[in-house]
């Protein structure tokens, strides 16, 4: 068995990365994910991976370098966050466009204006649609999981495209958690070195992100699409791989205290342990409530969420985003698009909460809940949680 | 009655700057609140803060200040001076934010003769975020990101922005000063009172580049740090005027007709 050691969150990242056998990761720092970056640089340092460790200039430069070491059949990764993300995003549709399977890790953090660097989930939804499989974690074991996970699942041959893990940005990197290290003889096994259908080659020339008109354009985001949503199967592959080896399981919708409950309470990333919390309060106090937890972000996993929600009468989901001028949360807006078509669908309540760092606590859910059960909460808006007006 | 001989700039707000002790972010700071007042253009200047540091000078400058993204403050200060030719613009950067990620910005800005100026704090170091390499982190200098210290084969050399920038026709007063020192600070402000005259005289860019002390990242204390930048980093970056056409006048175009 693994031992068990306490350890900062985003160092574990790095050390879980370094686990990978990567040759190349390009990183630009930036709160909260530098200490993913720095600890890297570490290890390269210290000999103890074999990879290049590239300090560029921007996070522009740092995913454009590894979309060209990926080109070339490299295991690569980059780490950011906020305005990082923000910049990389002109680069992220070309990556699953090419089909490059990346690993970046996220430190969700606020975007600005106004300028905040503490967590809420507004970085990672403006890349929503780039065609990158999405994930969350909810704490450190998680943090490593999914991130030795994430090679897999990209490089994977029937997948091929990029991935990003969500880690909320304090609230997870920069906690200390108990957290074990899977056994690297066994993520040898588990990770075989890369193999790649195409590369940068000189003997057996490619080309790579070719121009497309109107002729082949439509085909080609299609391909993007399927791929994207084909890639769940792959993922739910190695999930029953991972459990099979290394004892913990993930799924793309997971629940807690969930059966039978008349009221859900749906949360993605971090919050999730505190919503439990709430959870175990009001059900001692008698109350129908149980909670879903979103880990699966895209390919949105449209089957599962409705198996699961379809037994509530009202569910409420919370966001740490704003889509302006949207239909609410975004999670919510997904949600929503998944129950539409459904008879007998559960009311559903939209909640924005946790903006730019703000502290999410037991309270905030029991008092969320309680307003839904007292029929407090508008159906026909979505609220943010605890503003001051 | 003894004589008042030493107070607080006007153009510096009643605030206590959160720099670290031994910081040249604090004395820059008053140096150019200095200026701005000896110069009366307290009513005219706009200020552009930087991600660094000193992403919080709003805090500390008592004139209109509008923040930029990271690298992107010569853009900005571009669009607020061809708005508003009369208003005297600066840009306040470090050397991530102008050498780094800011690259591309400052060198375009320079190079159109955008007629502002450019604070430069090289701090051999990104500051804010943890002490990880910069553009401007000598060789063999160890940080967060380069823990054996920077080595030429991996992270490349570091970049001398007066150096480079002087060679752009667009680029009128361009010197290389620091802060380690009470003579140091005094041809500090010289270079940076300069720097603001050339703009009102609409000369054209001008920047200013300061080797100023990080004693939280380098890991030194204040007066090691002041001997660092004395021992090592002003060999690599030497002091200096790297470039004077002040003396010129106005430029007068030279497009085709
Ligand atoms: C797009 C983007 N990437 C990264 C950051 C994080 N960041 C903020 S300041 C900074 C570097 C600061 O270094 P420098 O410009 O040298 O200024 P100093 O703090 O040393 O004064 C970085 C990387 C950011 N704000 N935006
Ligand atoms: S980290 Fe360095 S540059 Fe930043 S305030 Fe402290 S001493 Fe100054």
């Amino acid at each position: 068995m693994a031992k068990r050691v306490g350890m900062e969150v985003a160092l574990a990242v790095a050390e879980a990365v370094g686990q990978c056998n990567i040759d190349m990761a390009a990183v630009y720092p930036i709160t909260p994910q530098s200490h993913i970056g720095e600890h890297l640089s570490d290890l390269v340092a210290d000999g103890k991976i074999d990879a290049e460790f590239v300090t560029v200039e921007s996070e522009h430069s740092a995913i454009s370098a590894i979309i060209g070491a990926s080109g070339t059949g490299a295991r690569v990764y980059t780490a950011t966050s906020s305005q990082g993300l923000m910049l990389m995003h002109e680069i992220l549709p070309i990556a699953s466009a090419m089909r490059l399977p990346l690993v970046m890790g996220i430190a969700n953090r606020a975007v600005s204006g106004p300028l905040n660097i503490l967590n809420d989930h507004s970085d990672i939804m403006p890349q929503r649609d780039c065609g990158w499989i999405s994930l969350f974690v909810e704490n450190g074991q998680e943090a490593i999981d999914l991130s030795i996970q994430s090679f897999k699942i990209a490089e994977h041959k029937d997948v091929n495209l990029p991935i990003c893990v969500n880690i909320d940005g304090f609230q997870l990197t920069h906690m200390v958690e108990p957290v074990e290290f899977p056994d690297q003889e066994l993520v040898n096994k588990f990770l075989p070195p890369r193999e790649s259908f195409a590369t940068l080659h000189p003997s057996k020339p490619v080309t790579m992100g070719a121009f497309a008109m109107s002729d082949y354009f439509t085909e080609i985001l299609k391909a993007k699409n399927e791929a994207l949503k084909s890639s769940k199967k792959i993922i739910l592959e190695v999930w029953e791989e991972w459990a099979k080896m290394f004892g913990r399981t993930y799924k793309p919708v997971e629940t807690y205290k969930a059966d039978d409950a008349e009221l859900l309470v749906l949360t993605m990333g971090s919050m999730g342990e505190t919503a439990e919390m709430a959870i175990d309060e009001l059900q001692a106090q008698g109350a129908s409530v149980g909670l879903v937890k979103l880990r699966l972000w895209r390919p949105f996993p449209f089957a599962e969420i409705k198996e699961v929600l379809m037994k509530a009468k009202r569910v409420l989901v919370t966001d740490r985003a704003v889509s302006f001028g949207g239909p609410g949360g975004p999670v919510c807006g997904e949600v929503k698009a998944a129950l539409y078509n459904e008879s007998h669908k559960p009311v559903i309540y939209s909640s924005i909460i946790g903006l730019g760092g703000r502290d999410v606590t037991v309270a905030d859910f029991t008092g969320m809940i309680n307003r839904v059960i007292k029929g407090e909460a508008n159906v026909d808006t979505y609220e943010f949680w605890g503003v001051r007006e | 009655m003894s004589k008042k001989v030493f107070s607080r700039p006007r153009s510096l707000k009643e605030a206590v700057f959160h720099y670290c002790p031994g910081c040249g972010h604090s004395i820059a700071h008053r140096l150019v609140a200095e200026v701005i007042d000896e110069l009366d253009i307290r009513s005219r200047v706009i200020g552009i803060p930087p991600a660094g540091c000193a992403v919080l000078a709003y805090n500390y400058f008592d004139v209109d200040m509008i923040e930029a993204q990271h690298g992107r403050g010569p853009a900005t200060a571009t669009g607020i001076k061809r708005a508003r030719p009369d208003s005297i613009v600066f840009s306040y950067q470090g050397d991530g934010d102008l050498a780094a990620i800011g690259i591309a910005e400052s060198l375009h800005a320079a190079n159109r003769g955008e007629n502002i100026t450019v604070i430069f704090i090289n701090n051999a170091c990104y500051g804010m975020t943890g002490g990880q390499m910069a553009p401007t982190t000598m060789l063999q200098q160890r940080t967060t990101t380069t823990p054996s210290g920077r080595n030429n084969i991996l992270d490349g050399y570091p970049v001398k922005v007066s150096e480079i920038f002087s060679r752009l026709p667009g680029v009128t007063y361009l010197e290389r000063v620091t802060v380690n020192s009470p003579a140091g600070v005094n041809k500090t402000k010289k270079a940076i009172k300069k720097a603001f005259r050339c703009q009102i005289d609409g000369l054209g860019f001008s920047l200013i580049e300061i080797l100023s002390p990080c004693p939280t990242n380098w890991k030194l204390s204040p007066v090691d740090s002041c001997k660092w930048i004395d021992d090592v980093m002003s060999k690599e970056f030497p002091l200096g005027v790297f470039k004077d056409n002040t003396g010129a006048g106005k430029k007068t175009g030279e497009a085709a007709p």
